[in-house]
């Protein structure tokens, strides 16, 4: 199958990890993934912030480019959430009727990883191997605004080697929430206190997500916090294979701020 | 242009921006331990009872859809209920706003030479500022909902839409009844028995010598003039029967079309609610019964904002609320920083959408930000009010009123709109994902950023660049 990918402007930026190993997991399994380069952000934070106006244009650029490809995956649940409801809306606002209903035909053929590899392509059992102690995340846009359900834990609990560890509380907000975290620190603060709290009572060696935002927010506490547990998206850890393993947290890096 | 609740009466409007209101609750362990337990307690309990209820979904259907109706024909209904309350024996009040509704019941209460008046928990009266009007025409009102009692007694504010006590503990409340009421047991324990015995006393003395009682309304049947009134410890029930003169201050929204709609509705709120199957009392009555309970009924339909929510397309659904409170108990902002932060009688998510379209989004500026966008409270919503769609409607809805207001764009909008232009030219935003990079090199470390981004490393780690985007690889490879 041909299938256009939807890096998301976090992945390509901060995230590229997460991105190749979505390209490496799909051409493995026999797919051809193209990379429409012309896009670069769904314009989500713009929407959710109050800019609706703002996001127009890259709703524009957004539909424009992945108008030609029949299929479109993102390694985010969040983003193909703002493309599946958001920007019609956002459209219609502007009252751009025609622009609404092309980004309708996109929604409707864009996915979330984990329902690409569920739903279209009939899989569970990737072949993937991993032998670490993990535990699962729902975030909030694949568990409520894209509802994947148990798609990602169907699939993990297919990789071999790996020890899925059951999150208390998992459907709990990580309180990152795109600018949230900014307009109300001490609040997501917190709430990403007590998502902490549960990832280490689990005593996994990594937290996993489908989004790299979430990862980014919980993984930046956790490194603050220096306890050692990585996060690692998703499509890192479906993307593995027994003749080429990769340590935890492979493609973990650094981070700034904690002290060398 | 219909216009908004009314400045410099009763409680919709904080006094500080909510971030800086919850710095304060999030700093207060004692409160996140009372809140996260009671929360959570109800949590479990509401979605045990829920489960039992093999058409759930159905039946949030059908409360959504009945209200959808009502708000499209709210004129109409309000209208048909008026003839119906007149002709059952009541009399019916416009209030365009508080000012208007507290004038009203103040006239009400002091023609019937009373200078007391019992209450039944009310939001609407609450959102007026009633009781701040009644004593300073010299009348007393007293709160006879345990948990209002305990709020009255304190000289507090409610926190909560049905539990407005969540944030005191009984060791709390029963230092408020030592010190507060009048002629009480000074062995109070505070085991809660004791201590509802001990309200109870209390109480029973006001039930039996106040002829005047005031009230707020679940539901209003167009259809018969019907008001009822859902509660669980039969104070309600007492107001409602025992004095002479019952005065209902409503929301127009409250209205339903027809008798058979409370079967949808009263399935669907306590289980939401309290978690119970069926809220224990439930008391209905229509206008006035010669020689039976209160001999003279008004109902004042209060409007205060509400035709202004109306007149939004979004935001409208908001009206839609039925004061459950499952979106507070579900929401994890509310659960760590209480419903105070909020500043408005209506905390919570619904608050978030409900204060700032009251009152004009300007006079509540931060609490559409106030979410993290989860979904939680849409999930919970017995009656599927679309709380996070609304939130994102109000922001937009602030930024342009915001606009229009200033001369020079914020510098949010101004960072926005840079955003979205670089992100618009390809070449831009390429070059913007190296920079991100220099960072890096610039010795920058994570924790220092500049305002606004500061906040994010309050207590976060940013992560560095990588050395390559995902484009620069994918043209390499
Ligand atoms: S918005 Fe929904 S969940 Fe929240 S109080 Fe109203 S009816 Fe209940």
């Amino acid at each position: 199958m041909r299938i256009a990918l939807f890096v998301t402007c976090l992945a390509d930026t901060l995230f590229p990890e997460a991105a190749k190993a979505t390209v490496r997991l799909l051409e493995r399994l026999g797919h051809e993934v193209v990379f429409p380069q012309d896009q670069t952000c769904c314009g989500q934070m713009h929407i959710n912030t109050g800019y609706p106006d703002d996001a127009l244009r890259l709703v524009r650029r957004h539909v424009r480019t992945f108008a030609p490809y029949d299929v479109v995956v993102a390694p985010s649940a969040s983003c193909v959430g703002s493309v599946r409801h958001q920007h019609a809306l956002v459209a219609r606002r502007a009252g751009d009727e025609r622009l609404a209903s092309q980004a309708e035909e996109i929604a409707r053929r864009t996915y979330e990883l984990s329902e690409l590899l569920v739903d279209v392509l009939g899989l569970t059992d990737l072949d993937a191997y991993y032998p670490h102690r993990v535990t699962y995340h729902p975030t909030c846009h694949s568990l409520r605004m894209i509802r994947v359900g148990d798609k990602p834990l169907r699939l993990l609990r297919a990789v071999r080697g790996l020890d899925l560890v059951e999150l208390p509380q998992a459907e709990q907000c990580c309180g990152f929430g795109g600018t949230f975290a900014l307009k109300n620190a001490d609040t997501s603060t917190a709430m990403l206190a007590d998502k902490m709290r549960h990832v280490l009572a689990t005593k996994a060696d990594v937290c996993t997500a489908g989004d790299a935002s979430c990862l980014m927010h919980i993984g930046g506490g956790l490194a603050r916090l220096r306890t050692g547990v990585r996060t690692v998206h998703l499509a890192e850890i479906l993307a593995n294979t027994e003749p080429a393993p990769a340590p935890a947290g492979r493609a973990q890096r650094k981070t700034d701020g904690v002290p060398a | 242009m219909p216009t908004t609740a009314p400045r410099g009466v009763g409680h919709l409007r904080g006094d500080e921006p909510f971030p800086v209101a919850a710095r304060r609750s999030l700093a207060d362990a004692q409160l996140r331990r009372n809140l996260g337990h009671a929360t959570s307690t109800i949590r479990a309990k509401s979605a045990a009872v829920i489960d039992e209820v093999p058409d759930w979904q159905e039946l949030r259907e059908a409360g959504s859809a009945i209200k959808a109706d009502t708000m499209a024909r709210l004129p109409e209904l309000l209208q048909q209920l008026e003839t119906a309350v007149v002709a059952a024996g009541g009399t019916v009040h416009w209030a365009v706003d508080a000012v208007e509704a507290n004038r009203i019941v103040t006239d009400l209460v002091t023609a019937t030479g009373t200078d007391r008046v019992m209450k039944v928990k009310s939001m609407a009266t609450q959102e007026i500022g009633l009781n701040e009007a009644l004593e300073a025409a010299g009348i007393e009102p007293v709160e006879t909902d345990l948990a209002e009692l305990i709020v009255q007694l304190g000289r507090d504010k409610p926190s909560h839409i049905l539990v407005p006590a969540i944030h005191r503990n009984r060791a709390e409340i029963r230092e408020i009844f030592l010190r507060e009421m009048p002629g009480v047991d000074p062995s109070l324990t505070d085991e809660p028995a004791i201590l509802a015995a001990a309200a109870r006393r209390h109480l029973r003395r006001t039930f039996l010598s106040t002829r005047v009682a005031i009230s707020g309304a679940n539901f209003a049947v167009a259809e018969t003039g019907a008001l009822a009134v859902v509660e669980s410890e039969g104070n309600g029930r007492m107001c409602l029967t025992l004095p002479d003169t019952l005065i209902t201050v409503m929301g127009i929204e409250k209205v339903i079309p027809t008798w058979a709609d409370l079967e949808v509705f009263l399935q669907l709120l306590p289980r939401a609610s309290t978690g119970e199957r069926m809220n224990p009392y439930t008391s209905m009555w229509t206008g006035v019964t010669p020689g039976d309970g209160p001999q003279d009924f008004h109902l004042v339909l209060l409007d205060n904002g509400r035709s202004a929510v109306l007149a939004d397309e979004v935001g409208r659904q908001a009206l839609h609320c039925i004061r459950c409170s499952a979106c507070l108990n579900v929401c994890p902002v509310y659960e760590r920083t209480g419903g105070h932060a909020y500043g408005s009688v209506y905390p919570g998510p619904i608050g978030a959408v409900l204060s700032p379209q009251l009152t004009g989004v300007e006079d509540n500026a931060s609490l559409p930000y106030a979410s993290s966008l989860c979904g939680a409270c849409f999930d919970a919503c017995p009656v599927k009010i679309d709380i996070p769609s609304i939130l994102v409607h109000l922001r937009a809805e602030h930024v342009t009123a915001y606009r229009s207001e200033h001369r020079l764009p914020s510098a949010e909008a101004v960072t926005m709109a840079a955003a979205a232009y670089t992100m618009d030219h390809l070449p831009m935003y390429e070059a913007a994902q190296r920079g991100s990079r220099l960072a890096r090199f610039a010795g920058r470390r994570g924790r220092g950023l500049p305002p606004p981004l500061s906040g994010w490393t309050v207590g976060r780690d940013l992560p560095q660049p990588p050395p390559q985007t995902f484009r620069e690889w994918w043209t390499q490879r």
